[in-house]
């Protein structure tokens, strides 16, 4: 039966980001933004409301919460609209905690989660992306293969989250049986962590390129069992992550629209200001309400593999791509309503526009 | 908890009303196009003792009778007219209910006042009811309207004209219907004074002067009513007769929109899908997969077009379900009506112009029927509230302002 009210307890995990994102990452936002630094006490504390690391077994030492990609997808938009790149350094270690949670096998999981169980903030990461035109997720560049009983990596990956600081990286690879993921060890040989990228937004976030030659793993580092739902777990991260970024900016055009005058009105009692709002209010609540659809289509365990997609990939992929375009439309717009002042970086708008931009790129960079 | 899955008895009752708009509707869809002024009598009178229009097709005779508690009412509605609009949204606009002058009494009107008029919609001969707001100087500012209602002891008299009023022909000549009309009784008091009177079928003053040739939607009669010192009955009017200081009267009015317009969004969006389906056939048939799980650089451009239109569709799609949920649920709904409306009229206009786009001659020609479908979606960006009608209201609630502070 159809309901868009998300359960008490939801509301309440909700409403805690919510508090923690307005009143302690907000105001650090553009000090980030500037120096490229988010402060270690800020990470500690997020570290310690649980969450990232809350769906942990008990087993393990964690909390043992089901992982629900709807919830995911709350805490996701609150996040991202205090700032994406601490909303991104934040959720990195799920982009390992999430795949050993699905795929591990006991050996891996042990090996593994304890170390984001521990009191302060531990940095996991995962490496999906390439720096090369047409990139496709499905059809990697980078290779696995095999050598006796070892396996050897192969290629260049980029965009990868506190790679210099992860306790594990998961390395995404073509393999003779398709895509997998690998537990890689920082310390590896032939693991090459190349300089701190420098990108056109989310600046405060550390990424890096890493090189990959013969890097050599046990088997055992393979994860095994379709990616197809994780990735979908990713799409769904990614919308509402943007859907985060989109409201922040329709919230702080909205406002600075009612205080900005011209021609003795505040210029959002102008129609060509007001009909931009408006539009930018329908765009925001079509695209979470897509991904609201999909995180639950995976919740209801509807997201069953088949081969390269799963039973949520359309609705996964048709949300993410929406709200990629939706992001960047509603960070423009507020770019313009504030004109020349958006433009300025004394304002954030420019910030999230330049954040913005980057969703239809972003692949793999943040999981529910 | 978040669900988007509908219950059993809504899958059971869309089920049902897809095989009538399968069936039933999509033979006479040509037919009742190109027969603009004609209605397939047989089929409309089948549908009025299925229906008995009284709950509007929505709802059902359970629900009437108070047997099935309605907490999914908004929803089912939403549901099934998408449905009945896949079928042909024409014919299902014409089917014989009290209508959205059923909706104002309903909303507005007294015990006695739902007796009179509405009773009628549970037995006899096919009815409808009908509303007249837009005139020919003013449609979406009604409170501009000129048509007047003056007291001469226990009649009100009616003089003014209204145009495109959905099924006034059937209401007022072709039936034993009523329609709802707005007029003022004070021009000098503005929106205050405007007052809805129910006007029944065959009273002496009123004529049908005109019965449109629209661009679309041509199985449903859009009629030009005169008012010409009609007398009706003191008792006739919506609300009180007083003209107050507060225009709560007119805002009660107003409100009815917020029920009618997911469902004018809901009709939309079976056009639209109509066209999406029929689009898809198309595809599959030619070989063409759409391959949702690859990156934009890889896709075709019938795939990104193929996504984005299905994307709009289910984006409006849940607006819509949001804000007839909202309804049920028994929560303040105009801003959430208003964007579902607003979103879908928009994307079943551009969706069902991609579709004849990306169809080419098969979407051209009248041998299919694409075409009549971008012509029948159009419409739905326009009645019950322009796109920019429904900007305007969203505007307003968003940014906290009164019609006066942002117009």
């Amino acid at each position: 039966m159809v309901n868009f009210q998300p359960t008490e307890e939801q509301q309440l995990i909700r409403d805690t980001i919510a508090g923690f994102a307005q009143e302690i990452i907000r105001p650090a936002a553009h000090e980030a933004d500037e120096t490229g630094l988010i402060p270690s006490s800020l990470v500690q504390q997020a570290w310690e409301l649980g969450i990232t690391q809350s769906t942990i077994p008990e087993a393990w030492g964690g909390a043992g919460e089901i992982p629900s990609a709807f919830t995911g997808a709350l805490i996701c938009e609150e996040l991202a609209w205090a700032d994406l790149a601490i909303a991104l350094h934040l959720l990195a270690p799920r982009l390992v905690i999430q795949p050993v949670l699905a795929l591990g096998n006991d050996t891996q999981q042990q090996h593994v989660l304890p170390a984001y169980t521990e009191p302060t903030f531990t940095a996991g990461t995962a490496a999906v992306m390439e720096p090369r035109f047409g990139f496709d997720v499905n059809e990697l560049a980078t290779t696995a293969t095999r050598r006796n009983e070892d396996i050897l990596l192969n290629g260049a990956k980029c965009y990868t989250p506190l790679a210099a600081e992860a306790r594990h990286l998961l390395v995404y690879a073509r393999s003779e049986s398709g895509v997998a993921a690998f537990l890689v060890p920082r310390d590896t040989p032939g693991l090459v962590i190349g300089e701190r990228e420098k990108n056109m937004g989310m600046k405060a976030l550390a990424t890096y390129e890493l090189t990959l030659n013969d890097c050599r793993l046990p088997a055992s580092a393979q994860l095994n069992g379709a990616l197809s739902p994780l990735l979908n777990r990713s799409r769904v991260a990614l919308s509402a992550l943007a859907v985060g970024v989109a409201r922040a900016a329709f919230d702080y055009a909205r406002d600075y629209a009612k205080e900005r005058r011209a021609f003795g009105t505040a210029i959002a009692q102008k129609q060509a200001i007001a009909f931009m709002l408006a539009d930018m209010a329908i765009e925001i609540d079509a695209a979470r309400l897509l991904t609201w659809e999909a995180a639950w289509k995976i919740d209801a365990g509807q997201d069953t593999p088949l081969e390269a997609v799963s039973g949520a990939t359309r609705e996964a992929c048709l949300a993410k791509n929406y709200a990629a375009n939706m992001v960047l439309k509603v960070t423009d717009n507020a770019v313009q309503i504030l004109g020349g002042h958006g433009y300025i970086r004394d304002h954030p708008v420019e910030l999230w526009l330049r954040n913005g931009r980057g969703f239809a790129t972003f692949e793999g960079l943040a999981m529910v | 908890m978040i669900d988007f899955s509908l219950s059993t008895d809504i899958i059971n009752a869309r089920a049902m009303v897809h095989m009538v708009a399968e069936t039933d509707m999509r033979p006479l869809s040509r037919e009742y196009d190109e027969r603009e002024h004609e209605k397939p009598m047989e089929w409309l009178t089948m549908m009025w003792n299925a229906s008995k229009g009284l709950v509007s097709i929505g709802g059902d005779r359970k629900e009437a009778r108070g047997e099935r508690k309605a907490a999914e009412k908004q929803v089912r509605m939403a549901v099934i007219i998408e449905e009945l609009s896949w079928g042909d949204a024409g014919l299902y606009l014409s089917i014989p209910n009290a209508g959205l002058g059923g909706a104002a009494v309903m909303a507005a009107g007294t015990q006695e006042q739902k007796e009179r008029f509405l009773a009628r919609f549970r037995d006899g001969a096919p009815k409808w009811g009908a509303m007249a707001i837009t005139e020919p100087g003013c449609g979406s500012d009604s409170a501009a309207i000129t048509t007047t209602a003056v007291r001469d002891s226990d009649q009100w008299v009616l003089n003014g004209t209204k145009i495109f009023c959905t099924s006034g022909l059937m209401a007022v000549e072709k039936s034993e219907g009523f329609v709802v009309v707005w007029a003022t009784v004070d021009k000098t008091a503005g929106r205050a004074g405007i007052k809805a009177f129910i006007v029944d079928h065959h009273t002496p003053g009123m004529t049908v002067a005109k019965v449109e040739n629209k661009m679309g939607i041509r199985a449903s009669d859009t009629a030009m009513l005169v008012f010409e010192d009609c007398r009706i009955p003191i008792e006739n009017i919506l609300g009180s007769p007083e003209v107050q200081q507060s225009t709560e009267g007119f805002k009660g009015v107003m409100a009815t929109f917020d029920a009618t317009r997911p469902i004018v969004a809901a009709s939309a969006i079976g056009i639209g899908r109509a066209a999406v389906d029929f689009l898809r056939e198309v595809l599959q048939k030619e070989g063409v997969t759409i391959r949702y799980h690859v990156p934009p650089t890889k896709l075709t451009t019938v795939e990104r077009d193929f996504m984005e239109m299905e994307a709009n569709l289910q984006a409006a799609r849940l607006l819509t379900w949001r804000a007839s949920w909202m309804m049920d649920q028994g929560l303040q709904n105009s801003l959430e009506a208003s964007m579902a409306k607003a979103k879908a009229g928009l994307a079943v206009t551009q969706v069902t112009q991609k579709a004849v786009e990306l169809l080419g001659p098969l979407g051209y020609s009248r041998k299919n029927l694409v075409e009549k479908w971008m012509r029948d979606a159009k419409i739905n960006d326009i009645f019950e509230g322009t796109q920019q009608i429904n900007l305007l209201i969203i505007a307003r609630r968003i940014l906290g302002y009164s019609s006066k502070e942002l117009s």
